[in-house]
């Protein structure tokens, strides 16, 4: 069968729709898990705690699936980086899920009972549902970036030679940093949108400032470490990009100090992504020190999904180098599903994406309005 | 590979998987109670249908919270204990899993909140739209998940790369109307429906032995009484079994499950009782139930269903034929323009599958002695006397739930919502069917086995390179958060039981009494 779009193109596509639903993913359960790392500082008693919960109440669980889509569709359109990423970073990611299995029976069960001590223990269940996840994906992030120590074997299976501590290098540590500082900022820009004006959004613009100047100077740092740390990859010769999805045929990849700047150089628009991620931080600093709500979260959003773009087109056409093995190395061209494959998914995601989108809309307009604290009284359905 | 990483990898995925089906089944059949309890509310205005809503809604939002909770691991388990699997299969598999996110759970999971929260703030038709919302989605949730599974049992509408060293899709049509992934839906979906049927009518008998809530007790008892009935009569007689004349895997699953060691001429009989005998490779003490087997298996009455040794047989001139296609691929490996090389691969793909079997005896199957090929064809049985017990108590159960549910639809119909020793009966079968679909589940994946996906490729093959040490971990862990969340749920279920329908939306501070049920029911 003909199919009508060829496959480096249908290539490319995937690497922007698994971009797209990651940056979804970071930008709505993003300010949920800000929300979740902010509980315990930006409210004191139980009525100012049941509100800030109900900011996201009724929306976290839709938000997740951002998450969950994003594993399902990297397995469909990636299975190499799927297979390869999870079982390497096998601990890691294993202590992700368990936290974020603590964040769905913390908002549920919290409510259930009036005792102090069984809400503060959901409480704390909420802080670490948001900031270890967080936190992980940071430093998940950064290891991508350095180069992950796996090699293949002729059968294509992987062996992973790293170790969990290895996980955490310096500069990973930063990306994870980076990627708390990030979402706290977008989780304190939401409060300050959804959460009735009071102390929980003084506190939430104060601490929301301080994660916006981290941001700021965390991601310069970064910036500066991937262009002078050494970090980089690069393909010798001309990659096939409509070749078999076998790392170990074609063109090889090789370490390349300073090869993360290449794109920048030959595709000037891509310093949009490294800019938005500066100047989003920017605005909402503005927003926070002057109270506008929208300018904060606006700027929040633009600054989450910048820097996210940032990682994305830096090591295009990489999405997984090897640094044990750089001829492992997992690319755009190399570690896809099938042209039929990805075909199918694409026209599967063009007609359920924007379906998602409306649906998502329509919830968030029904639920509009700030949640206060006079409504738990009066409201049973809060939690 | 290490031996014990696979059998730690296998009682990973077997508890988490195990565990995560304890909440499932219950929301995708809740979910479509509720539908029909706001649905006669909207008819008819009525408030009581909507209290018999919204409690039954408490109890699904808790129940859905774990359910949520628990699939998060299952979606990332591939990658994380099934690296190879993931790989070998992930362009035919990740697809339905990636559809299931985006048609499914997204749905599911954005409605969900609304439902909770939205009833103030929707008209009663846009609200039941949005619980009618949630239903569909789990449901579809499932169909997606039971075409993935599907796939693994009867993996059509794939071939092998030796480019790639994959399995890669060739129509997707056939992965998706994949006969065994539907009938498996719908014995799948019925199960859950029957289960929800199980706990609102347990819970109902039980209000209705105490005394309390006699008007939403008897609303509930109602529509579970009716509801179980059709969905009790789908699972058994939409059962699996109309895939098991498909593939040789398929037909191995069937004579395990029956012990049927000596194909079985037309018409079969159904082993009702026997004792399968692993050692001596024959069933003792067997008690017939003539035509019926035949019929179920073959749809016919003249055609024979085939015994394991047959099948034996079979698989040893797989794995031969296996090792030809190995050959060839080893051979494409080093040369993929060897014309001759992919001329015998075309002819021996099939099969495989087959030849990697013999690599939990030797590096390459090339070296296998006739011997080893012989002794390897057994390892295509899987435990017999697991299935043939774990299918009798599944079905066993399933015709109690028949009779169960006709015998409370028959006192419903009469109006006799008071029959004390019924009432016991609901109460006391509350965790059946919880063990019939856990069996349903040990059938499906044990009765697989030596595959992960059938013919194609071993379980031994498809685990990621980890650990011992990292398995036990993540196994620990999991255990512990597992149990200690399964007795906070199973804590607060019973509190909003015990608090009854009329104070289930915010806590009344501990010891104050619950609103007092209005006299007009």
């Amino acid at each position: 069968m003909e199919l009508p779009i060829d496959y480096a193109t249908l290539r490319v596509i995937w690497w922007a729709l698994v971009g797209i639903l990651l940056i979804g993913f970071a930008l709505t359960d993003g300010f949920d898990m800000g929300v979740g790392t902010l509980l315990p500082f930006v409210a004191k008693d139980d009525a100012e705690r049941r509100m800030v919960i109900n900011t996201v109440g009724p929306t976290w669980e839709g938000n997740q699936v951002w998450f969950i889509l994003g594993g399902g569709a990297i397995f469909a359109a990636w299975p190499f980086v799927y297979a390869i990423t999870f079982s390497g970073f096998y601990l890691a990611l294993f202590v992700v899920l368990s936290a974020m299995i603590l964040r769905p029976v913390s908002f549920k069960y919290r409510s259930k009972r009036p005792s102090a001590k069984w809400r503060s223990f959901w409480d704390w269940g909420l802080f670490v549902g948001g900031f270890v996840p967080v936190l992980c994906f940071g430093v998940a992030l950064g290891n991508v970036l350095q180069g992950a120590p796996f090699r293949l074997d002729t059968d294509l299976r992987a062996f992973y030679e790293g170790s969990f501590i290895g996980l955490f290098s310096p500069f990973a540590l930063l990306c994870g940093l980076l990627s708390v500082s990030m979402l706290v900022l977008h989780g304190a820009a939401w409060l300050t949108v959804k959460a009735e004006d009071g102390p929980v959004t003084e506190r939430a613009r104060r601490i929301g400032e301080i994660a916006g100047l981290a941001s700021i100077v965390l991601f310069a740092a970064g910036g500066f470490w991937v262009a002078f740390g050494g970090m980089g990859f690069r393909i010798e010769g001309l990659a096939d990009a409509a070749g078999p999805s076998n790392p170990l045929r074609g063109a090889a990849a090789v370490r390349a100090p300073g090869a993360w700047l290449d794109n920048y150089g030959r595709h000037g628009w891509m310093m949009i992504a490294p800019i938005l991620g500066f100047v989003g931080a920017a605005l909402a600093l503005y927003g926070m020190r002057f109270n506008k709500a929208w300018a904060a979260f606006g700027g929040s959003s633009a600054s989450t999904f910048g820097i996210v773009a940032t990682v994305g087109v830096s090591m295009f056409p990489f999405i997984l180098p090897s640094s044990y093995d750089p001829r492992s190395s997992l690319t755009v061209w190399n570690a896809s599903s099938t042209h039929l494959t990805l075909f199918v998914m694409m026209i599967v995601t063009a007609v359920f994406l924007p379906l998602i989108l409306l649906y998502t809309a329509w919830v968030y307009k029904v639920l509009w309005g700030k949640s206060t604290t006079g409504a738990l009284a009066t409201n049973p359905d809060l939690y | 590979m290490d031996p014990a990483v696979i059998d730690l990898s296998r009682l990973q995925f077997a508890l988490t998987a195990l565990y995560h089906f304890l909440f499932v089944p219950l929301t995708i059949g809740l979910s479509f109670m509720l539908v029909i309890m706001e649905s006669v509310y909207v008819m008819t205005k009525r408030p009581i249908w909507r209290t018999v809503t919204r409690f039954w809604g408490v109890l699904f939002g808790i129940n859905f919270a774990l359910g949520v909770a628990t699939g998060i691991t299952m979606e990332f388990q591939f990658g994380m204990n099934w690296s190879y699997y993931s790989h070998y299969v992930g362009d035919i598999f990740g697809a339905p899993l990636a559809i299931e996110g985006l048609m499914a759970f997204f749905l599911e999971a954005t409605f969900v909140g609304l439902m909770f929260f939205g009833w103030d703030k929707l008209k009663p038709v846009s609200h039941l739209f949005v619980t009618f919302m949630v239903a569909l989605g789990t449901n579809l949730s499932a169909l997606w998940i039971l075409v993935a599974n599907g796939w693994m049992q009867n993996p059509i509408g794939a071939a092998f790369n030796p480019d790639t060293m994959r399995m890669e899709v060739s129509s997707f049509r056939d992965v998706l109307f994949n006969p065994v992934a539907q009938a498996k839906f719908v014995h799948t979906v019925s199960a859950g429906y029957v289960i929800a049927s199980v706990f609102v009518l347990g819970v109902s008998a039980w209000y209705l032995l105490k005394g309390k809530h006699i008007g939403v007790a008897k609303r509930s008892m109602t529509v579970a009484a009716a509801f179980g009935l059709a969905s009790s009569l789908s699972v058994v007689v939409l059962g699996d079994e109309s895939g098991y004349a498909l593939t040789d895997n398929q037909k191995m699953k069937l004579a395990a499950l029956e012990a049927m060691w000596e194909t079985e001429p037309a018409p079969a009989g159904l082993t009702a009782f026997g004792i399968p005998d692993l050692a001596a490779r024959k069933t003792h003490a067997e008690i017939k139930i003539p035509y019926v087997l035949g019929l179920i298996a073959t749809r016919s009455f003249d055609k024979p269903v085939e015994g394991i040794f047959s099948l034996v047989a079979k698989a040893e001139d797989r794995i031969e034929s296996g090792v030809v296609a190995y050959g060839a691929v080893e051979a494409l490996k080093n040369n993929p323009s060897d014309v001759a090389a992919r001329a015998t691969f075309e002819q021996h793909r099939r099969d495989l599958g087959y030849a990697l079997l013999l690599k939990r005896y030797v590096e390459d199957p090339r070296t296998a002695s006739p011997e080893l090929i012989k002794k390897t064809a057994w390892d295509a049985v899987p435990n017999v006397p697991v299935m043939f017990w774990a299918f009798r108590i599944m079905a066993g159960i399933g015709v109690l739930m028949i009779l169960m549910f006709a015998t409370a639809f028959v006192l419903v119909t009469l109006r006799k919502h008071d029959v004390k020793w019924f009432l016991w009966i609901a109460v006391l079968a509350l965790p059946l069917p919880w063990i019939s679909t856990e069996l349903g589940w040990v059938l499906a994946e044990v009765g697989r086995q030596p595959w992960a996906v059938d013919g194609v490729l071993p379980t031994f093959l498809s685990a990621s390179s980890l650990t011992v040490p990292q398995l036990v971990t993540s196994i620990a862990v999991f255990t512990l958060l597992y149990g200690a969340l399964a007795v906070v749920e199973v804590g607060l279920i019973l509190r909003a039981i015990k608090k009854g329908p009329f104070a289930q939306h915010d806590p009344v501070p501990d010891g104050e009494p619950a609103e007092p049920e209005p006299m007009t029911a």
